[in-house]
């Protein structure tokens, strides 16, 4: 079995979510290529190179690559994966905009989401918000199939060294272009990364609000997230939002602050090891998956947790 | 131009499903069934479009049993101006659909096609983008913006750092994200007139695809199940606990 994993990378730094994920091809065995696709992005690939189980870093270094257009990158990596038993990304924007283009091209059906290895064609994925987790063997010659990080301890970024080749094919589809991008600026930790998340929800009240959340989280070493409801009102951006059609979240601890907790909520972060609410009503269903429940005001709690800490 | 939105019929989205007791499949029966909430804001936008003046026919497709017909009479009653239905009582993959979707295309010829970005009960977030691949087109996925310019449309992007634009040579593929719009109700006057509108009903057969599935569900069952936790008197016991007790701080 020979497995290529697509590297989750903004050209500058290999991303953490490619650690996940070949730790998701470790799990199906075989040799593991990994291929950067992008533009200047070559640190990228010699970080990649170093990656423990990497055989070869494949890099396609090109303009056409810059912006990880889904047009263009989806077609080379469906150039590139039809030599491989599997084809692996991180579950991230990217990689879900991406995979199923190149799947389509491979006349592959994919599979989604990955959160455990069963046999090279079974796998593990969360269905309906998470209540379901479905058992799904793949027909397919080519198993292709995005990796849900959350679910996947990472490897270690050291150890390996694996040889690099360039890859000369400049797929450029034509119907796409970039125009801007408007990314969020923040000096705490990222959401999907981070060992400790403090999100709030409407009960927050307003965008204001959320700066009690922050010193909080600046205590803390904590990224902050959001509930949809939080964001749909404008309080915070979208990149913050957590949930089934969010962010996915695991970390060691997940305070919930003003948030119901409802499904789509709880889909992206009841893996986390421990949960924290804190919300003014006792019957609100983010209790039931809390190991610490806090029934108070918001407005007195926080405060004052962030001078306890 | 025209507009072609696809949408599914799924189980509501405050339903919460439960697998069967044999692990065979999620018990849908007796259950509320919806629109899924991606399409209906992909009806929405389209509507939205052919009331700027943009769009000038809305398309609406749905693939499924005969009951998938209500959902397209929702879009109906929406706005949209006529529906097509794919029947078939087998199961369909994203794939499968996307093929069916490109036989509608070629033959239906619009210049945006406007999915959600994923149904909630698969979540699999792909149809949109294999419709793209398989057609060649240009696909803004995950949109929470989109404006069409002429010969091109300009779609905002969610993704996971902030917002992306990019800017897609018509005919496109958009996906919808929550933040799009919100949809409107239908009037009950709307509900009437939709059952009117012309609704063609075609087959998978019919349209040349084999929906032969790819993959198979071998079992589903509940997620693990968190412990109960307990309720903390105040502040100062939930930090001695995330202390001592959790060790998370
Ligand atoms: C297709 C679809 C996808 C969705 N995806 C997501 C998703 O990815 N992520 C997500 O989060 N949601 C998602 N949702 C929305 C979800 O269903 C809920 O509407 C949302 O999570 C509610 O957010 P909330 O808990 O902040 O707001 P609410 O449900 O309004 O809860 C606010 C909470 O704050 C508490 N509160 C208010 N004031 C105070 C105070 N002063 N002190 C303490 N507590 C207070 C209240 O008691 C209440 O429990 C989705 C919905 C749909 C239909």
């Amino acid at each position: 079995m020979s497995i290529l994993v697509i590297a989750e990378h903004d050209n500058a730094e290999l991303k953490g979510a490619t650690l996940n994920t070949i730790a998701a091809a470790k799990a199906i065995g075989g040799d593991i290529d990994v291929l950067v696709v992008g533009s200047g992005c070559g640190a990228v690939a010699e970080a990649a190179a170093k990656v423990d189980g990497v055989s070869k870093v494949l890099v396609a270094d090109n303009a056409a690559y810059e912006h990880q257009l889904g047009e263009n990158t989806g077609k080379l990596v469906a150039d590139l994966g039809k030599n491989y038993s599997h084809v692996l990304a991180a579950a991230t924007t990217t990689g879900k905009n991406m995979l199923p283009r190149a799947a389509a091209l491979l006349d592959v059906q994919p599979i989604s989401d990955i959160i455990a290895v069963e046999s090279p064609d079974t796998f593990k994925r969360p269905v309906y918000a998470g209540n379901v987790i479905a058992t799904v063997q793949s027909s397919d010659a080519i198993k292709v199939a995005s990796v849900r990080t959350t679910a996947f301890d990472p490897v270690a970024a050291e150890g390996g060294s694996a040889a690099v080749e360039t890859v000369d094919i400049v797929d450029d589809a034509h119907v796409s272009k970039f125009v801007g991008e408007e990314l969020a600026e923040s000096d705490r930790p990222e959401l999907t990364a981070a060992s400790v998340v403090i999100s709030g929800g409407r009960g927050m009240g307003n965008g204001e609000n959320f700066e009690m959340l922050y010193k909080v989280a600046d205590k803390l070493g904590a990224a902050v997230g959001a509930s949809r409801a939080a964001v749909d009102a404008g309080f915070v951006p979208n990149d913050m939002q957590v949930g089934q059609t969010g962010k996915i979240v695991a970390p060691d601890l997940y305070i919930a602050v003003g948030i119901s907790g409802a499904i789509q909520h709880l889909a992206g972060m009841k893996d986390s090891k421990v949960i924290v609410a804190i919300n003014k009503d006792e019957e609100a269903p983010i209790f039931s998956v809390a190991d610490y429940g806090l029934v108070a005001d918001l407005f007195d709690a926080v405060p004052e947790l962030e001078t306890k800490l | 131009m025209k507009v072609l939105v696809a949408v599914k019929r799924v189980v509501d989205y405050n339903v919460k499903v439960r697998p069967k007791a044999d692990g065979s499949d999620v018990d849908t029966a007796n259950v509320k069934m919806s629109i899924n909430p991606f399409c209906e804001i992909a009806v929405e936008e389209a509507v939205r479009l052919k009331e700027k003046g943009v769009a000038s026919e809305i398309v609406v497709v749905s693939m499924g049993p005969k009951q998938c017909q209500e959902q397209i009479r929702t879009a109906l009653a929406l706005g949209a101006d006529r529906g097509i239905q794919v029947e078939t009582d087998a199961e369909l993959q994203p794939l499968a659909v996307a093929k069916c979707l490109k036989a509608i295309v070629e033959k239906e010829e619009p210049q945006l096609v406007i999915l959600g970005k994923q149904s909630i009960d698969g979540d699999n977030n792909q149809t949109g983008q294999m419709l793209a691949a398989l057609t060649g087109m240009g696909q803004g996925t995950f949109a929470s913006e989109v404006n069409v310019e002429g010969e091109s449309v300009k779609v905002t992007r969610e993704i996971d750092g902030g917002l992306q634009t990019v800017e897609l040579t018509l005919p496109a593929v958009v996906t919808t994200d929550l933040r799009l719009n919100e949809p409107r109700y239908a009037s009950l006057p709307n509900i009437m007139k939709a059952k009117r509108k012309p609704l063609d009903v075609t087959t998978p057969d019919e349209l040349g695809v084999d929906i032969a599935p790819r993959t198979k569900t071998l079992k589903v069952e509940p997620p693990a199940e968190r412990q109960a936790g307990i309720k903390v008197a105040d502040v100062a016991e939930l930090v001695e606990k995330l202390k001592s007790e959790a060790k998370v701080i």
